[in-house]
């Protein structure tokens, strides 16, 4: 406990559910206004920059489908990052296990081109939960046999799926028509996802929606999602209740894997309908951002992720006027760590208390 | 042993130079327990930094300064989450790893692509560099590779030989009893942060001064990541982060050599090698060393006095 003046600050154990949210409006804002700086020091108007950002992320119907087509994959990799890290595990390979999940669900367009849709679709979007996650299972059984810090692992097969990627692109999968820059065969339509009307909103974005309620049901009313949070609370509670440590370090791994894997097929199928090397605009790191930024929680993360897919969505509209769209990242990273700092202050709390109790002499207190 | 090969060892040598630095400034902020994951931003900022002021100045020393000051600038901020506000080491890394990344492309938007007005060449050693193999490999390299010797040594002796060195393993090792010793953790921890932050930077600049002459986004290509495995290969050790350079540099030469050594493995495939090498190398120290594998036992908590 300090005192400044009539004010006391204390320390809490936790931050409040409302300040935890107040601090990251807070930090946006704090970021807004460092970009803002920094704009104007590379001599552009952040005023307009904004503006046209803005404008490209809420302004109409299609701006709005954009936003959500931009959201729907950080829903997948924030979950990933999130389901992870309510057990303090850091998956920070969400990005190479998208690369993953979309090689698997492509080698199936490939492979069955004209099954039936309604077939193709949910064995393409089960194929890429299984590429993704037995990309993590690798940091997964690592971590659980011999304590190899998934961090450094998993990020090193961010490099390796996406080097596998290229091979197939460029060597097996290569459209025999595409000259120069490396495409595969496009997609056959029984391979492509649906979409709503004439926007690029497809049923990726349902599937996403899907995942966040089957994540949060997940971890909120099932034994393995009450075993991952107690784990994640104190490990030697959970040890000493007789938790499978081990056994969900791997379980957690696959699950968060398989969700990032997902993020490649909806990619994919919803969007690019082939396989290429820019099928992600790093969407597996800006996972943890979102996953960060939402708490860890499935709700927050959706949130999050529609937040980021606009900041994506503006980032793409400032290519088309002298502003470079790299200050989208520097807002990202600043938001990131502005919310870190900041949510350091929040676990104190400040109370109004003028002036010590006074002590009542004891004569007066005897009647 | 032919020609081919010494040419190898002497790529593997000058790729891996950006890692010794990288790992020894690492293996001083994990001495001090905070760990840094965001070297991997800091050695992008210190390239655009490092590259812009020679761009700007035609001078490579005030280029390398650029990017010691940026680096220990990005340094003093982890310090300042970590140890000050004492946020999570990891998230605050991470973080520092995606801001550098944007702002490293935002800074050099105007000079990708362009060509190096100068940069540090081979510097031939006299006498040392006839040595036959390992006169052309050791001494037949930029003055930026000697200096990287000259850094291994140095820090090792401040590490293990001085008092300095052993105050701040002693802050690694146990926070509390260094403080009641009278030794200033968050002084420590703060230097040692921003010298590892400095140190990447340099990592950076070594990329973009003397390696690949130039910047474009992204150059470090996962180099800052392979540094912090790099660490847990070297047991925290910066002799071991000079042998590990070498390696992992090795990892990266085979790439460039492969056709003159005889290797007919795809380039896809060759260059995953210095990654599947990381994830190689730290199961074997953790199979060879155990579960903790020697790493200071206050890495990656935040020191307060009240709880001690």
């Amino acid at each position: 406990m300090r005192r400044l003046g009539p004010l006391v600050v204390e320390q809490r154990r936790v931050a409040s559910r409302w300040t935890s949210a107040l601090v990251r409006v807070a930090a946006i804002a704090l970021a807004l206004g460092l970009g803002a700086l920094i704009l104007e020091a590379g001599g552009y108007s952040a005023r307009d920059s904004y503006r046209t950002m803005w404008d490209a992320a809420f302004a109409n119907r299609d701006a709005l489908a954009e936003t959500l087509v931009a959201a729907t994959p950080l829903i997948f990799t924030g979950l990933a990052v999130a389901v992870a890290a309510r057990m303090l595990l850091w998956n920070i390979g969400a990005e190479g296990q998208l690369f993953l999940g979309a090689a698997a669900a492509s080698w199936l367009a490939f492979s069955f081109p004209d099954a039936p849709r309604g077939l193709l679709l949910p064995a393409m979007v089960v194929a890429g939960a299984v590429g993704g996650a037995a990309w993590a299972a690798g940091p997964g059984v690592l971590r659980a046999s011999l304590g190899v810090s998934e961090i450094v692992t998993t990020l090193m097969l961010n490099f390796v799926a996406i080097l596998f990627v290229d091979y197939l692109v460029h060597g097996p999968w290569r459209d025999p028509e595409s000259s120069g820059f490396p495409l595969s065969k496009p997609f056959t339509t029984s391979a492509i996802l649906p979409s709503f009307g004439d926007t690029r909103l497809h049923a990726g974005f349902l599937i996403a929606l899907g995942a966040a309620i089957v994540v949060w049901t997940l971890l909120r009313s099932t034994r393995f999602g009450y075993e991952v949070r107690v784990i994640g609370e104190s490990q030697p509670a959970a040890r000493y209740a007789g938790m499978p440590l081990r056994r969900n370090i791997v379980v957690v791994m696959l699950v968060s894997g398989g969700l990032a894997g997902i993020a490649g097929m909806s990619e994919v199928s919803g969007i690019v309908f082939r396989i290429q090397p820019d099928i992600s605009a790093g969407f597996g790191y800006t996972g943890i951002i979102v996953a960060t930024l939402g708490r860890f929680s499935a709700p927050g993360v959706v949130v999050a992720a529609i937040l980021f897919g606009a900041l994506q969505v503006g980032g793409y509209a400032l290519q088309t006027t002298e502003v470079p769209p790299s200050i989208v990242q520097v807002l990202q990273g600043a938001i990131l760590f502005i919310t870190v700092g900041a949510e350091v202050l929040a676990r104190y709390r400040v109370r109004w208390s003028p002036g010590r109790e006074k002590r009542t002499p004891l004569a007066e207190k005897a009647p | 042993m032919n020609s081919v090969w010494v040419t190898t060892f002497a790529i593997a040598m000058a790729a891996g130079t950006t890692l010794v630095f990288a790992a020894v400034g690492e293996v001083v902020a994990e001495r001090a327990g905070v760990l840094n994951l965001g070297l991997e931003g800091m050695m992008l900022v210190g390239a655009v930094t490092g590259f812009m002021a020679l761009d700007r100045t035609g001078s490579l020393e005030l280029g390398v300064l650029a990017a010691l000051a940026a680096g220990a600038l990005l340094g003093l901020l982890h310090a300042f989450l970590t140890v000050s506000l004492r946020a999570d080491q990891i998230v605050a890394g991470l973080a520092l790893t995606i801001f550098g990344t944007g702002l490293s492309a935002y800074l050099g938007r105007d000079v990708v692509g362009k060509p190096a007005r100068d940069s540090f060449d081979p510097l031939a050693i006299p006498l040392l560099h006839e040595i036959p193999w390992v006169g052309p490999v050791l001494f037949d390299q930029n003055l930026l590779v000697y200096t990287s010797y000259v850094l291994v040594a140095a820090v090792w002796i401040v590490l293990f030989r001085t008092r300095l060195g052993l105050h701040l393993r002693a802050v690694g090792e146990s926070a509390g009893t260094a403080d009641a010793m009278g030794v200033s953790v968050v002084g420590l921890r703060y230097g040692a942060v921003i010298v590892g932050g400095s140190l990447a930077g340099l990592a950076g600049a070594y990329l973009s001064l003397a390696r690949t002459p130039g910047w474009s986004e992204g150059m470090t290509a996962g180099r800052g990541w392979i540094a912090v495995g790099l660490v847990i290969f070297a047991r925290w050790n910066p002799l071991g982060a000079l042998a590990g350079g070498f390696l992992f540099g090795l990892m990266e030469a085979l790439n460039f050599q492969a056709q003159a050594v005889g290797i007919t493995l795809s380039p896809f495939f060759l260059g995953m090698l210095p990654y599947l090498f990381t994830i190689a190398a730290i199961v074997f120290a953790a199979l060879v060393g155990g579960r903790r594998l020697g790493a200071p036992a206050a890495l990656g908590l935040p020191y307060r006095r009240e709880e001690r």
